[in-house]
């Protein structure tokens, strides 16, 4: 238990947590008392922990087994489609067209029925399911092929990113049956709860932040394994690992499948409260600055990764509605600051100003 | 007494180049074998072969003179019970130097019986003795990045050891030890053999003479001279390809 829940992830989840209560508790005061917070602020707080969640699933398999994938806004986005497409067919009847069998685009686009593959959409389990299941599907194929001829490092990196680049010109396609260059969107309510009500948005934004937590632990869980250390033996001497009698592309893809995963767990919560989803998700540059997140906070801490997310998406928000000319500059200039000046990150900044501590190998013993 | 490791007729060339021409080399269960050669003999291409790195173009290699290595991948041999030490250290340097110890132990490889593994008290005394017995006791929570290159080496053959391999092969154990300390390793290999099947690849002689074995010199791919050390070392040919340089 010690180390599942480490000094830096009890104080972490215990800022969550009083994030999660207090944060609604405010939305809901009344305008003018010193607590008050705009009701509008809590589907953006929730935006943020949905990145937090996909930085925390990039540094399992980048921070760890030393994968760097380009790529995950993919996944995210898979996620997402997954959770859009159900949101779709919650709009039933209530469409500009009223067709209570097919979405506008489709409508619009002249088609007369639902393509087979949104089968099963109109319920929210298989929904759930998918949102899961369709980026670890395509996480463990891509990476049962790519691990098993052996590539790696650079190399791998690339492919990742010509994979998200790939499924972005195919989302753009009308004819993908995904709702194109609009992609998905006017989504009425989930599960019978209208999504413009506080009171769903509150919903959603706890359900992110208990997801959030839950990833955090499970990633921690798995990297304190015996597990971990061998994905953590792979990124530092891979051969070592094989000669050891470890099938280092079956670990290579269960962290990237999780990984994959949780990315996708992150999508399916960011589109109810973002209210669309659409092919611009699957940019390159997306996935990249998921990159500068993990960076920014500090690789193979996750802890550190969501707080990097939270850092540089808020500095976003601030700086696109203030200076918008100066963002990607900002970006631009974080990325260089990070690997000049804080190879670890900051939490690697913390711990330059700390004592050292015990190592944890030492607390390990029996 | 049947060969544990049987090699006939092994070739594999590297864009035209033979690198192992012909290579037939049999070792005995519990037997410790020094294999010596001038540069480019085709020691490291040899254990490449051996350890499932490097398909052979042609000829067999043989575990037992039953299981067919040439098939198998670095995985399935090392599973086998073949375990290999580099010429170069390699260790685990973010682990500690107990944790690397731990990673090689004999368990299930699986990645779920990984997730869920948990060590017994049996283990950790097993990690114990391999410490005391590598001499990295006092050094067992430190990361393995910060040792010395001879504690590396050290190391990287307790984490051999852990794995309960029965046939070791060691690329250059001595390289970059003390004189001290490549007697020391000497004698640690002599103790394993008997047990354990050890096969050494070496170019220090002094080394190989306190190793106090069988010898095999390999030339441009092939066995050139096999036998005591003082016999190999008297001959012509070897003198001439490998000794007189």
């Amino acid at each position: 238990m010690r180390k599942l829940i480490d000094l830096r992830m009890g104080l972490f989840l215990a800022a969550l947590f009083l994030v999660t209560v207090l944060a609604p508790v405010a939305s809901t005061l009344q305008a003018g008392s010193t607590f008050a917070m705009p009701s509008y602020l809590i589907p953006l707080l929730g935006k943020y922990l949905c990145y937090a969640l996909l930085a925390v699933a990039l540094d399992l398999c980048w921070g760890y087994a030393g994968i760097l994938s380009l790529g995950h806004g993919a996944f995210f986005a898979l996620g997402g489609y997954a959770m859009g497409m159900h949101l779709m067919r919650e709009i039933g009847a209530r469409g500009v067209y009223a067709n209570p069998e097919l979405p506008d685009f489709m409508v619009f686009l002249g088609w007369d029925e639902l393509p087979w593959f949104w089968y099963g959409f109109s319920s929210f389990p298989f929904a759930a399911v998918m949102a899961l299941l369709v980026p670890g599907l395509l996480a463990f194929v891509f990476g049962w092929f790519a691990f098993r001829s052996r590539v790696s490092g650079v190399y791998l990196s690339i492919i990742t990113q010509a994979l998200t680049f790939a499924l972005l010109l195919a989302f753009f396609r009308n004819e993908m049956g995904f709702g194109g260059n609009n992609g998905l969107t006017d989504f009425r309510d989930v599960l019978g709860f209208s999504l413009s009500a506080p009171s769903t948005r509150i919903a959603l934004f706890v359900l992110t932040a208990i997801s959030l937590a839950a990833c955090l632990l499970i990633a921690k869980a798995i990297t304190v394994s015996k597990a971990g250390k061998v994905l953590v033996a792979v990124r530092d001497a891979e051969s070592r690992t094989r000669f050891m009698g470890y099938r280092v592309e079956s670990y290579s893809v269960f962290v990237f499948t999780v990984s994959a995963m949780m990315a996708g767990l992150a999508g399916a919560l960011y589109v109810p409260q973002v209210g669309i989803i659409n092919p611009g998700e699957f940019a390159p540059a997306n996935s990249i600055e998921i990159v500068v997140w993990v960076a920014l906070g500090g690789r193979g801490t996750l802890v550190g990764a969501a707080i990097g997310a939270l850092v540089v998406v808020a500095l976003k928000s601030w700086l696109t509605a203030t200076f918008p000319d100066l963002w990607l500059f900002a970006l631009g200039g974080l990325f260089i600051l990070v690997t000049l000046a804080l190879p670890n990150g900051l939490l690697g900044l913390l711990d330059r100003f700390k004592p050292r501590r015990a190592k944890p190998a030492q607390e390990a013993t029996a | 007494m049947t060969a544990q490791l049987y090699l006939d007729g092994v070739t594999r060339s590297f864009d035209g180049f033979k690198a192992i021409n012909g290579l037939s080399l049999s070792v005995d269960k519990g037997e410790l074998r020094a294999v010596i050669g001038p540069n480019g003999a085709g020691k490291t291409t040899m254990m490449d072969i051996i350890t499932g790195k490097t398909r052979p173009d042609g000829g067999e290699v043989l575990w037992n003179m039953a299981t067919d290595l040439t098939r198998m991948d670095e995985a399935s041999v090392a599973n086998l019970g073949i375990g290999r030490k580099f010429q170069k250290p390699t260790v685990f340097e973010t682990h500690s130097v107990e944790d690397n110890i731990r990673l090689a132990l004999k368990a299930p490889r699986g990645v779920f019986a990984s997730l869920f593994y948990r060590s017994s008290v049996a283990e950790e005394a097993k990690v114990t003795a391999l410490l005391d017995r590598i001499r990295l006791t006092h050094l067992r929570t430190e990361q393995a990045a910060n040792l010395s290159h001879g504690q590396k080496q050290w190391l990287e053959i307790g984490m051999l050891l852990a794995q309960e391999p029965q046939l070791l092969l060691v690329d250059e154990p001595a390289a970059g030890m003390t004189d001290a300390e490549t007697m020391e390793t000497a004698e640690l290999l002599k103790s394993i053999a008997g047990e354990r099947t050890v096969i050494v690849v070496e170019h220090d002689m002094d080394f190989v003479r306190a190793l106090d074995c069988r010898v095999t010199v390999l030339h441009q791919g092939s066995v050139l001279a096999e036998g005591s050390l003082d016999h190999v070392s008297a001959r012509e040919d070897v003198i001439e390809v490998y000794l007189g340089r």
